[in-house]
C-alpha cells in the first residue's frame, strides 16, 4: 500500500461515502420510513449529482467552460426515455431497459458532445463557454420542433410540423411530439439504479483524472503551451475530457426523465445548465466529493425550505443560503477559524484529525 | 471583520424572514393559521377545533405560485381559498386547503406534490398547468387519490386515468369549438394563425382549430408560428398576414405575447378580426397595456366577470375585497372545482376521516353521475376519461370590458 496517495485514498473515501449514503438512507427507509417527498427526490439528487460530477471534469478537470450541459442531459434524456418505449416490449425487465436506454442517451449525447468539440476545442480561452451556451438553444430549439414517431415499419421522422402522426400505422406511438415532449413515460428509474451510475461516473472520472490521459489533460488546463510543447496533443485530450462529460451528462439526463412521466425540451434551458455550473462552483472545482454534497444539498434545500412553511419566501432563502455559502468559503477570517479549530485537533491527535477531515467529504 | 459583519447580517436576514414566514407566510389562511400543515397527519385533525366536531377534507393542489406563470397559480390558489372560506362558513362539508408552488416545472409538482402527500392529502386538486399536472396526475393515478385539476387542459393529464377529471376545457375541444364558432357566426373567410410552437397549449389548439377548420371549409391563409425568446417582434408574422389579405387572426395562445401582437398591428395600421381562446383572459388587466387596442377581439371563454347573474358577481365582489383584482378564468375555475367537491362529497356521504382511497370510489362514482352547476358553466358533466362537457361562452372586448355575443 505504499502507493497509496494521499489522492487516492481521497477517491477512495469518496466511493465510500457514497455507499454509505445509500445505506443509510436505505436502513432509514427500511427502518423509520422515509417521506414520500424525500423519496422523490433521490432520482433527481442522482442525477443531478452525475449532471454535476460531468461538469466538473470538463470546467474543473480540463479547464473549459462549459454552458450547456443541460443540451446534454437533453439528447441523453429525449433519445434515452423514446428508446425505452420503443424497447417496452423487446426487453421486458425494468432494470435492463434502464440501463440499455441509458446507454442509448449516453451514446447520443457523446456523439453531440464530439460533433461540436471537434471545431471549438481546437480554440482557446472562453470561446466553448460561447458555443456551449449556443449548442444548449439550439438542442432545446431541435426538440421542441422535433416529432418522431414508431409503428410496425420502424421510426417516422418529421421536423417543424407534425406529419408523423398522420402517417402512423395501426398502433403506433408518437414518441417525441415536438413542444409537447414525450408523455406517458414508465416510471422506471430508481434510487439504486442512481447510485449505481453515480458510483460509475466517479469510477470513470477518478481513472481518468489519475491516468496518463488524465495528466495531460489537467498540463494542458495549466499551461497550454508547455503542454503543447512536450508534444501534449491538446486538441484529442480536451475532446476526451468533454466527450466523457457529455455521455454522463446524456446518462443522467436519461435517468432524470424516467423517473418523471412526462418531459418538455424547455426544461433544459439554460437555467438548468447555470443551475449544475452553480454546483459544480459551490463544491469547488475539481473536487468531485464537493460536487456531489453541493448538488444533493442544493436541491434539497429549496424543497425542505416548504417543511419550515417558508413557501412564500423559499427561494429567495435559497438565494441568500447560497450567497452566504460563497462569502464563508471565501472568507479569510472563518478560513483562519477553521485552521485554528483543526490545527487544534491535529496537535492532540494528528492521524485521527487527518483521517476525520477527508472523511467529512 | 468586515466580511463577517455582512455575513452576520445575512443571517439575520434569513432568520427574519423565517420569523415572518411563519407569521404571515402560511399558505392556509383560512383555516388554522399557525397549524403548520406539513406536521404529521395524525396531528393535524386536533388543530382544527375551531371548526366544530366535523374535521375537514384536506385537499391539496399544486400550481405555479412563483416564476413566469405564477399568475395562473395564484389565481387558481386564490380561487379555491375563496370557495373553502364560503363553504365552511356554511357547515356541513369543511376543507382544509393547502396549495404548494411547483414553479411550472414537472419535476418540482412532483415534489409538491409528494409534499401534499406527506401532509395527508386526501381529494387533490391536481396542478394548475398542463405538463407539471401530467407529471402529478400519473401520481395521482398511482397512489389513488382522485384529482380533479381546474386548468391543466392538455389530453395526457387525463389519458389513461380513471381518477383524473378536469373543470377545463381539453385543448382539443377549444380549438374545434372555436372554428366551429367563426364558421357558424360566419365572422371570417380568410383566417390567420399566428401560434407558439413551443407550447402545448398552443399547439393543441392550433391542431384541433386547423383540421376543423378543413372539414368546414374556412380557408386558412396564413399560419406563422414563435417562440420562447423570440416573442417580442411579432412583425414578420403580422405581414404574412396581411399580405394574404387575412380578414381574421386566430390567436391561441396567452395573452402576454396578444397584446403585444394587438400593438404592433395597429401600429403598422392592420386592423383585421381577432379570435383568441381563454388564455386571453387577464388582457384588460395587463398593466401597461392600452384597453382600446383590444377594442373588438373575440375570445371563447368559460368565465365572464363582468357577467351579472349572482354567483359570478359575489365571488368578483369577494375576490376584488380579498386581493385587490379581477379574477381571471383559472380562479373561477378553481372555485368551481371546490364546489363540485363539496357537492360531490354530500351526495356521497363522505366522511373526512376517509382514506384517500375510499374517497376516491365515492368521487369517480360521483363525477361520472352527476350534474354540476358553477361560475364557468351550466349543467356540466364528466364522462369516464374525466372531460367536461359545457358550453363555452363567445366574448366581445367593447369599451374596455368582456361582452357576451
Amino acid at each position: 500500500m505504499k502507493r497509496m496517495t494521499k489522492k487516492n485514498r481521497a477517491n477512495f473515501l469518496t466511493y465510500g461515502g457514497v455507499i454509505l449514503a445509500y445505506l443509510l438512507i436505505r436502513v432509514y427507509d427500511g427502518t423509520v420510513g422515509l417521506s414520500s417527498m424525500i423519496q422523490g427526490l433521490l432520482v433527481p439528487i442522482c442525477a443531478y449529482v452525475t449532471m454535476a460530477l460531468a461538469l466538473n471534469l470538463v470546467v474543473g478537470v480540463s479547464g473549459e467552460l462549459s454552458l450547456g450541459h443541460a443540451g446534454f442531459m437533453s439528447v441523453g434524456a429525449f433519445s434515452g426515455t423514446a428508446a425505452a418505449i420503443a424497447l417496452q416490449n423487446a426487453i421486458p425487465l425494468a432494470p435492463l431497459r434502464l440501463a440499455v436506454a441509458m446507454a442509448i442517451g449516453a451514446a447520443f449525447a457523446a456523439l453531440a458532445g464530439f460533433l461540436i468539440g471537434i471545431p471549438v476545442l481546437r480554440l482557446n480561452g472562453d470561446y466553448l463557454a460561447i458555443v456551449t451556451l449556443a449548442f444548449g438553444e439550439i438542442i432545446k430549439s431541435v426538440f421542441n420542433n422535433l416529432y418522431v414517431g414508431l409503428d410496425a415499419k420502424g421510426f417516422h421522422f418529421s421536423f417543424l410540423n407534425d406529419t408523423v402522426s398522420s402517417r402512423l400505422g395501426a398502433g403506433g406511438k408518437l414518441l417525441i411530439g415536438g413542444p409537447m415532449g414525450i408523455s406517458g413515460i414508465k416510471i422506471i428509474s430508481s434510487f439504486t439504479a442512481g447510485i449505481i451510475l453515480v458510483l460509475l461516473t466517479l469510477v470513470i472520472i477518478f481513472n481518468l483524472v489519475n491516468s496518463r490521459a488524465g495528466r495531460a489533460i489537467m498540463a494542458a488546463r495549466d499551461n497550454r503551451i508547455a503542454a503543447e510543447s512536450v508534444g501534449v496533443n491538446v486538441t484529442k485530450y480536451k475532446m476526451m475530457a468533454f466527450v466523457t462529460s457529455a455521455a454522463l451528462a446524456g446518462a443522467a439526463g436519461g435517468l432524470y426523465t424516467m423517473s418523471l412521466s412526462t418531459v418538455v425540451a424547455n426544461k433544459f434551458d439554460f437555467n438548468t445548465s447555470i443551475l449544475i455550473l452553480v454546483f459544480v462552483v459551490l463544491g469547488g472545482m475539481g473536487n468531485m466529493w464537493g460536487s456531489i454534497l453541493s448538488a444533493s444539498f442544493l436541491t434539497l434545500l429549496p424543497e425542505l425550505l416548504r417543511k419550515f412553511n417558508l413557501d412564500q419566501y423559499r427561494m429567495l432563502v435559497y438565494a441568500i443560503v447560497l450567497i452566504i455559502v460563497m462569502v464563508v468559503t471565501n472568507s479569510p477570517f472563518l478560513q483562519q477559524l477553521v485552521e485554528n479549530v483543526t490545527g487544534r485537533f491535529k496537535k492532540e491527535a494528528p492521524a485521527e484529525a487527518e483521517e476525520g477531515g477527508e472523511g467529512n467529504g | 471583520m468586515k466580511k463577517f459583519l455582512a455575513l452576520l447580517l445575512a443571517l439575520t436576514m434569513v432568520l427574519a424572514l423565517a420569523a415572518c414566514a411563519n407569521n404571515g407566510g402560511n399558505s392556509t389562511p383560512s383555516e388554522a393559521p399557525s397549524a403548520a400543515p406539513l406536521e404529521t397527519p395524525s396531528e393535524a385533525p386536533a388543530e382544527n377545533p375551531a371548526e366544530g366536531a366535523t374535521a375537514a377534507f384536506k385537499l391539496g393542489g399544486t400550481g405555479p405560485l412563483t416564476g413566469g406563470a405564477a399568475i395562473y397559480g395564484l389565481a387558481a390558489q386564490h380561487g379555491a381559498e375563496i370557495a373553502v372560506e364560503e363553504i365552511n362558513a356554511q357547515g356541513g362539508v369543511q376543507f382544509e386547503l393547502n396549495y404548494q408552488d411547483d414553479t411550472h416545472d414537472a419535476e418540482k409538482a412532483v415534489t409538491a406534490y409528494n409534499t401534499l402527500k406527506d401532509w395527508g392529502m386526501q381529494i387533490s386538486l391536481g396542478s394548475v398547468t398542463s405538463k407539471p399536472c401530467e407529471a402529478t396526475a400519473a401520481k395521482n393515478f398511482e397512489d389513488r387519490i382522485f384529482a380533479l385539476t381546474p386548468s391543466a387542459s392538455s389530453t395526457a393529464v387525463t389519458e389513461g386515468k380513471d381518477n383524473v377529471f378536469q373543470m377545463c376545457f381539453m385543448d382539443p375541444n377549444q380549438g374545434s369549438a372555436s372554428a366551429q364558432y367563426i364558421f357558424d357566426q360566419k365572422l371570417g373567410e380568410k383566417i390567420a394563425v399566428i401560434w407558439k410552437n413551443d407550447d402545448v397549449y398552443s399547439k393543441g389548439i392550433r391542431d384541433t382549430f386547423v383540421e376543423k377548420s378543413g372539414e368546414l371549409g374556412l380557408e386558412i391563409v396564413s399560419e406563422t408560428t414563435f417562440a420562447d425568446g423570440n416573442d417580442t417582434d411579432f412583425n414578420v408574422q403580422l405581414t404574412d398576414a396581411k399580405n394574404a389579405g387575412a380578414d381574421l387572426v386566430f390567436l391561441p395562445m396567452y395573452y402576454t405575447p396578444a397584446s403585444l401582437i394587438l400593438s404592433q398591428a395597429n401600429a403598422m395600421g392592420y386592423a383585421p378580426k381577432w379570435f383568441g381562446v381563454d388564455g386571453m383572459d387577464g388582457i384588460l388587466t395587463l398593466e401597461g397595456f392600452d384597453t382600446s387596442l383590444a377594442e373588438g377581439v373575440m375570445l371563447l371563454t368559460p368565465f365572464n366577470a363582468d357577467a351579472t347573474d349572482e354567483k359570478t358577481q359575489s365571488f368578483v365582489t369577494k375576490y376584488q375585497d380579498k386581493f385587490g383584482e379581477v379574477p381571471n378564468q383559472f380562479a373561477a375555475d378553481a372555485y368551481d372545482c371546490v364546489y363540485a367537491y363539496a357537492q360531490a362529497l354530500e351526495a356521497a356521504g363522505a366522511t373526512p376521516d376517509m382514506s384517500a382511497e375510499e374517497l376516491n370510489d365515492l368521487m369517480i362514482a360521483q363525477f361520472t353521475s352527476m350534474t354540476f352547476d358553477g361560475l364557468t358553466g351550466e349543467s356540466m358533466t364528466w364522462d369516464t376519461n374525466g372531460a367536461v362537457t359545457k358550453a363555452p361562452k363567445g366574448m366581445v372586448i367593447q369599451d374596455g370590458a368582456y361582452v357576451g355575443m
